[in-house]
């Protein structure tokens, strides 16, 4: 199998998606001929042409809003936000428009054709406005589909999952990884089921649940804790709204124990919402309090980045302190 | 009731009003020889001014020159340049008063530097160290100075356009006699905050200067794919805006463009578009590269209308300026961005604490200790946190 990366998987699943279904468009700033900021799009105007592949005007409401009345009309739409930092002037049109078209018209009408994607998180040296983890913001909106790849294949699998899926779909990729990460993806199409977690690696002792770029940090915490003589298992959400509480459930009353990670800020993140839940149903279960590593309730910084960072060393020590509680 | 005249105008047949209708000249001077074009009239520029102009231009072409390559060099993450738009950006901002307010976008090194930003102010924000007034928090260029009145950079586009509305309508509540001067570029005209903003300061009769760097390109979409009006001009018209295309080469049309624009949104307390029509010519940034999006010719073309030259062709003319000058100004701005920058690089980043300053006005609680959190983790795992983990206590 070919190995690729990140990037190349993206753009692989676009394309195959647009030569199956020929009214798809897939539009957003600097996209068209230039491919994008990061190169995600490159190529697809040269084989699909300026119709189906183009550049915007500068305004994300307008992206967003377009997108939603092509996905009204039944066309497949795929609108890139460049950076998830830049997702707020198109908040309106996401969380009120595309999020609740077709509880409010009774089904009359819906936008399940549309998937926006937008490159999230730090790593990069990008400041307070190149690195945010915007997800809570949006798990916490009915109708609305989130899903965080980790790697080029999961990135492959999922995205064309969510292009086909018949609701709209918000695709958050890791930009840390775009480059970064490289792996084994097929060449052929396939599609990874969405709301469905996967067990990366099983383990005795605790469990470890992340998504997207934090799950590098989640194994290298792993392998120091192996060390030590702690047994590990790593579940990869995948998709965070609706997550799959089932697999999570059975993981923390097998272990014992949970730690949850994610870059955005500890207070109202998802990692709550998971705690919530997994106090709920894993009680009697529960060895010791859930821990989450989790970036600071501040903006994201430039100069201390690598201070900010929820990395495999905070993990590490949060796996110590949940072991000997 | 302020209705557009219904009755006055009114026609019997259906009348579509397209865009061609509307002719917008833009306002020049000066040629590329440093002459004036025909019949133009020299505005009322002293030689200190316009020396103090070109200064400002030759101070940012070796900032730009020696940041790139500081850039290249890996010694900076990110940088900016504003080659190609000094013009723009240096006389439209020497032409206001140093009180007025400023609200840049991000290309605006120059207007900052002719307000009196030093060279280690420069150097520290780009360096992202503990002497940064930013506190090394944003990225490299996100100037800002309370003391210079030029609002901190936010990367967000179009943000400060609406936000310089409100600054200039509290500069009228205080009846200061002073306008805020707003910079963007065209590609950010097209988000929503750009028409919140404009409508909004026509509606409140705001003093307030829109300054629209229409530089061509939005990172790699040219104008054309931007929009099919009359430029950034016709949107002020539309708003009910006293507006001005200006060529943005131009230096002495810039100056007496935004001169005219101070004086009028004072007298009439009222907004003022200018149309400043020039060309980027470097990359977006550092993390761009135009030869994916558009032609060397091009780019030559524009290079030829370089706007620094221009205006040093017209000081030379003056007698003014002569080559000697030009010399001696080049090596006293490299020496002295060059030594800064040696010292700007080992200055310490930041302190721990400035991660949980400024959230709020206080750290609260939670904040502190997360901060307290951090510091005893830092002090387990030093090697791994050099930036700080010697500077703790």
């Amino acid at each position: 199998m070919p190995q690729i990366n990140l990037l190349q998987a993206i753009n692989q699943a676009l394309s195959s998606a647009m030569e199956k279904d020929q009214e798809m468009v897939c539009f957003g700033e600097d996209v068209g001929h230039f491919g994008g900021v990061f190169r995600a799009t490159s190529g697809l105007q040269e084989k699909f042409g300026k119709e189906r592949c183009f550049n915007t005007p500068l305004v994300e409401q307008g992206i967003i809003g377009m997108a939603n009345g092509l996905a009204a009309a039944g066309v497949t739409a795929v609108a890139e936000i460049q950076f998830g930092d830049y997702i707020y002037p198109a908040f309106d049109q996401i969380v009120n428009e595309t999020a609740k078209f077709r509880y409010r018209s009774g089904n009359e009408f819906n936008v399940g054709s549309l998937t926006i994607r937008t490159p999230y998180g730090g790593g990069i040296a990008g400041g307070l406005y190149h690195s945010q983890s915007p997800e809570a913001n949006f798990t916490h909106t009915p109708g609305l589909k989130v899903v965080v790849p980790r790697d080029p294949y999961q990135a492959k699998g999922l995205l064309l999952s969510a292009i086909n899926d018949p609701n709209p779909v918000l695709f958050l990729e890791p930009k840390r990884l775009y480059r970064a990460s490289v792996g084994e993806v097929p060449t052929e199409d396939y599609m990874i089921p969405l709301s469905e977690a996967e067990v990366m690696t099983t383990g005795s002792d605790i469990t470890l649940v992340a998504w997207g770029a934090q799950l590098e940090y989640v194994q290298k915490a792993a392998t120091l804790a192996a060390q030590e003589g702690i047994s590990c298992e790593i579940v990869d959400l995948r998709t965070i709204l609706p997550w799959d509480k089932d697999t999570l459930i059975q993981s923390v009353n097998k272990t014992g124990r949970l730690l949850i990670t994610h870059e955005a800020p500890l207070t109202s993140g998802f990692g709550a919402e998971i705690t919530a839940t997994i106090q709920e149903h894993c009680f009697l279960y529960l060895e010791s309090p859930i821990c989450r590593i989790c970036g600071m309730d501040t903006p994201y910084p430039l100069a201390l980045e690598k201070e900010y960072i929820p990395d495999e060393l905070k993990i590490f020590e949060g796996i110590k302190r949940t072991m000997n509680f | 009731m302020s209705q557009p005249k219904a009755n006055t105008l009114a026609t019997l047949e259906p009348h579509f009003i397209n865009n061609e209708t509307l002719e917008i000249p833009t306002f020049h001077l000066l040629k590329q020889d440093g002459t004036l074009y025909k019949g133009a009239s020299l505005p009322n520029i002293s030689k200190e001014t316009a020396l103090r102009i070109y200064d400002n231009m030759v101070y940012i072409r070796v900032l730009d020159e020696r940041l790139i390559s500081a850039q290249r060099q890996g010694r900076i993450s990110f940088y900016m340049t504003c080659i190609g738009e000094e013009a723009s950006i240096i006389a439209s901002a020497v032409a206001l008063d140093d009180k007025d307010m400023i609200f840049a976008q991000y290309r605006e090194q120059g207007a900052l530097r002719a307000r009196g930003f030093t060279t280690d102010q420069f150097m520290n924000q780009n360096f992202s160290n503990e002497k940064d007034l930013g506190k090394g928090r944003q990225m490299p260029i996100h100037y800002g100075s309370s003391e210079l009145n030029y609002m901190t950079i936010s990367s967000p586009l179009a943000t400060q356009i609406p936000q310089a509305t409100g600054y200039a309508y509290a500069q009228k509540l205080r009846k200061q006699q002073q306008v805020t001067i707003c910079y963007f570029g065209e590609g950010a005209a097209s988000e929503g905050d750009f028409h919140a903003g404009l409508n909004m300061a026509a509606v409140h009769e705001v003093p307030v200067i829109f300054f629209c760097r229409n530089n061509g390109y939005a990172i790699s979409t040219p104008s054309d794919q931007q929009f099919k009006g009359n430029g950034i001009a016709s949107r002020g018209i539309g708003y009910g805006i006293h507006t001005l295309r200006v060529d943005g080469n131009d230096t002495l049309a810039v100056y007496e463009a935004t001169r005219k624009a101070r004086v009028y949104a004072l007298e009439n307390n009222c907004p003022v578009l200018i149309e400043a029509m020039s060309y980027r010519l470097g990359a977006h940034s550092t993390s761009d590269d135009p030869t994916g999006y558009r032609s060397k010719e091009e780019e030559a073309k524009w290079a030829l209308k370089d706007p620094v030259l221009r205006f040093k062709h017209w000081l030379v003319k003056q007698k003014w300026w002569d080559d000697d000058s030009e010399k001696a100004l080049y090596h006293k701005y490299r020496v002295e961005v060059l030594d800064q920058m040696k010292k700007s690089e080992v200055i310490d980043p930041p302190s721990l604490r400035s991660m949980v300053t400024d959230v709020y006005a206080e750290v609260p609680k939670h904040l502190e200790e997360q901060y307290q959190e951090l510091k005893a983790h830092i002090k387990k795992y030093p090697d791994h946190y050099p930036n700080t983990s010697g500077r703790i206590d």
